[in-house]
């Protein structure tokens, strides 16, 4: 209500949606130009900041402002001129507002994707059009089908330099299209463009009247993302327990955590694990309004009817929806650390809100990221690998498969010595 | 005949009326199929936000509200004895408020850590204390003046002596004293190039240092902060917002704020094209005259460090208009990033918030 005194003009702000996507591509496919054309056309790189890289391209000797000084954010990074790791952008037109998590290319920074990719609704993968489907093409491919992410959207890039050629974008489309498909991504764009000429950027360009399709900055806005949630199976791992020591709220018993799938509403019958007791939901609060539903990805409060014993790393669910229950657990693992995994060792994990222990059982088999052939005789599992192992649990999980939850389907493994993030793993 | 005639002239009338009454209805159907559809569309249109998108979808504001909501719940959940870093300036304000609302209805569960350089303007010291009274929480100051006066830093010398760099002594010196494991910052990714490369969880060393090229990787909505005795973690909730998102969400929220990020009446005087506020703390050049100018801050540091912008915006809804046609970064007018293109990156390996 107190948003009745916001004039018109300001409230389409408030109105917002959020879309975050990832960028991927090889070193000099020009994604960082692509990134500074999304900024620059939508009017989000400041001057100071532009004087500030057009002042160090200058004095590097660069002939051109090179735009990667704007996400290249630290010394090392400037210096050697390479992305070393995830940068963060952000940029909003009247639509939307949307984060860009920039992930290098490097062979090597496998593990840079992978985060990037983690939290991101949609993957932009830039190809460039002289050289087609290269290696690193299919793996960033491969990673962002990986991590669920629902929508790719495949740029190829630098049409300029093959006469806008109908034919060669063609050629790319169907390679990408095979190679895809022996993949899970659910939802493919191709879109032919020139980063640093603005073709089919932002302005549909004159160049490729043959192109029918929509520019890159209309997919971006409008894309479907409203499904990208689960909203079918209820989950809310607890994350906190409010219990206020107050006279005003002596009984509140309030569980507090971020709603993983689902919509749950008042008077629902739930059900609590691992400990099985039943109740109802007596009411859900963000702050101290009551809603009447709640659902992914909402913060919220909740109380229910009975006094039940219910602490931090507990789920409650709908009694006729429950996850998967176990202590072993297939998984799909990318390997982050410089030390390999140590088949048989022994790791801490974090699941939801839960923490465990783990041990790695076997090794089944690593993928070859650019053929996606298995490869079953080599078992040593180093930074950047991507392997499908077993583990076992030193109590119970309540998990989903990643393809039905990528909130329940995903966990990290810690290295107790060192309390390293390890490994990032998705649950099959 | 005539009989006849009349009563087929009657017959020919009424089919006539007939044939017109039928007419007349099929247009009065029309014309109301017309207006019924007419009036459908536009009440398809005018409600079609409730009709189509009872899709359940958040906006950006509400998101970004769950997730620095989900975050420093985490912070409740993981650490032993948080604290929570607040200069008084909008972006702590916010995250003091959503901490409120995180764990309503008990108090935040942890204290609110100030960092007093002195040279704070007086407004921001005023709206603190206000501020940390009406929500009830405990306030803990860590002074660079005690600083200084044991000795533990040096003060700079000069026309642009400011005690910036010295509040990473005072700030670690405090969190080491009250063994704080964990300081929850307002700092944003979009602030500065060096921040951008923030994790959300951020490891310290035991000497409060961070090592931006060793940092752990973080995926999805799970954050590590395991750490070793005498390490801590610098969190901060509002990573991914913007100014822009900082200006709706008070304007949404409700919240106040210190009033000198409203357009008002100030003594000022112009330093290498900045408009830097009078103040006992500076010392100003004969050439740099004193005058009289309508402005507001947008980001506040000391003052001896934090320039002002020429505005009239004094309300919130004005203020976001200025931020949405803003060709300059809000740091634009800190003259502490300005020191070398690296400044911030430096200062944040040391410690620095």
């Amino acid at each position: 209500m107190e948003n009745s005194t916001i004039n018109k003009e300001t409230s389409s702000y408030l109105d917002m949606e959020l879309l975050r996507f990832s960028t991927a591509g090889s070193v000099d496919d020009g994604k960082s130009t692509l990134i500074g054309r999304l900024l620059y056309d939508s009017k989000s790189i400041f001057v100071d900041q532009y004087e500030a890289i057009e002042e160090t391209s200058r004095r590097k000797g660069d002939e051109t402002v090179n735009l990667a000084l704007l996400t290249d954010g630290l010394r090392a990074e400037r210096e050697q001129g390479i992305t070393i790791d995830v940068a963060y952008r952000y940029f909003a037109t009247p639509k939307r507002k949307f984060i860009i998590a920039d992930t290098p290319g490097h062979i090597q920074y496998t593990r840079n994707m992978v985060t990037g990719a983690s939290t991101s609704n949609l993957s932009i993968i830039l190809v460039d059009a002289r050289q087609g489907v290269v290696e690193q093409t299919c793996r960033h491919t491969f990673i962002s089908s990986l991590l669920g992410i629902p929508h790719v959207v495949f740029c190829i890039n630098k049409m300029d330099l093959v006469d806008y050629s109908e034919e060669v974008f063609e050629k790319i489309k169907k390679d990408l299209e095979a190679f895809s498909s022996k993949l899970e991504v659910r939802d493919i764009h191709f879109v032919p463009i020139s980063a640093l000429r603005g073709d089919n950027v932002v302005n549909k360009s004159k160049n490729m009247s043959w192109y029918q399709g929509s520019t890159l900055m209309y997919l971006l806005e409008n894309i479907h993302i409203g499904s990208d949630y689960n909203h079918v199976d209820c989950r809310l791992p607890v994350q906190y327990v409010v219990r206020p020591q107050s006279d005003q709220f002596h009984d509140f018993r309030g569980y507090s955590g971020r709603i993983a799938g689902g919509i749950f509403k008042k008077g629902d019958e739930v059900v609590v694990l691992p400990s099985g007791f039943s109740s109802k939901i007596k009411s859900i609060h963000i702050y101290n309004s009551e809603i009447e539903e709640a659902f992914s990805p909402m913060s919220v409060t909740m109380t229910l009817e009975d006094d039940i014993d219910i602490s931090r790393g507990d789920m409650i669910v709908r009694e006729n929806n429950q996850p998967n229950v176990s202590q072993d657990l297939d998984l799909m693992i990318c390997w982050l650390n410089d030390k390999p995994m140590i088949n048989g060792g022994k790791y801490a994990i974090k699941h939801t809100t839960n923490d465990a222990r783990c041990i790695i059982k076997e090794v089944k088999y690593k993928v070859n990221i650019n053929t996606l052939h298995r490869i079953e005789d080599d078992k040593v599992i180093n930074t950047n690998d991507i392997a499908r192992i077993t583990i076992r649990t030193t109590r119970p999980l309540l998990f989903d498969k990643y393809s039905r939850n990528r909130i329940t389907g995903s966990l990290i493994l810690i290295n107790e010595a060192t309390n390293e993030t390890v490994g990032a793993a998705m649950i099959v | 005949m005539v009989g006849y005639l009349v009563k087929k002239d009657q017959n020919e009338e009424s089919r006539e009326l007939n044939s017109r009454f039928e007419k007349f209805i099929e247009s009065v159907i029309l014309y109301a199929l017309f207006f019924i559809s007419i009036f459908l569309i536009a009440t398809f249109v005018f409600f079609e936000k409730y009709i189509l998108m009872k899709s359940y979808n958040l906006t950006h504001l509400e998101e970004l509200e769950a997730e620095a909501i989900y975050i420093l719940r985490e912070v409740a959940s993981q650490f032993e004895k948080p604290a929570l870093l607040f200069s008084g300036g909008k972006d702590s304000i916010v995250v003091a408020h959503m901490a409120r609302k995180a764990f309503w209805p008990a108090k935040i569960p942890f204290p609110l850590v100030h960092i007093d350089t002195g040279h704070n303007f007086p407004e921001t010291i005023e709206f603190r204390d206000e501020f940390v009274q009406k929500i009830g929480a405990n306030l803990i100051v860590g002074s660079v003046q005690q600083s200084i006066n044991e000795g533990k830093v040096v003060e700079e010398k000069g026309f642009n002596a400011s005690r910036n760099a010295l509040q990473t002594v005072t700030l670690l010196e405090t969190i080491e004293q009250h063994k704080f494991d964990c300081a929850i910052g307002g700092a944003r990714r979009d602030e500065e190039k060096a921040r951008a490369k923030e994790r959300f969880f951020s490891h310290r060393d035991e000497f409060g240092q961070w090592d931006p090229k060793n940092q752990r990787p973080e995926l999805w909505n799970i954050f590590n902060g395991r750490k070793d005795m005498g390490e801590h973690f610098r969190v901060f909730p509002i990573s991914n917002w913007t100014e822009m998102d900082v200006w709706q969400y008070i304007l949404k929220e409700n919240i106040e704020i210190p009033s000198i990020y409203l357009a008002h009446q100030r003594e000022v005087f112009i330093r290498e094209g900045v408009i830097m506020s009078t103040s006992t703390f500076i010392q100003q050049r004969e050439n740099e005259v004193t005058t009289n100018m309508q402005v507001r801050f947008r980001t506040i540091g000391d003052a001896t460090c934090t320039g002002a912008v020429e505005s009239n915006a004094d309300s919130i809804e004005k203020i976001i208009e200025e931020v949405a046609a803003a060709r300059t970064t809000e740091r634009g007018t800190r003259s502490d990033d300005k020191r070398s293109e690296a400044a911030m990156e430096d200062r944040k390996k040391q410690g620095y918030f």
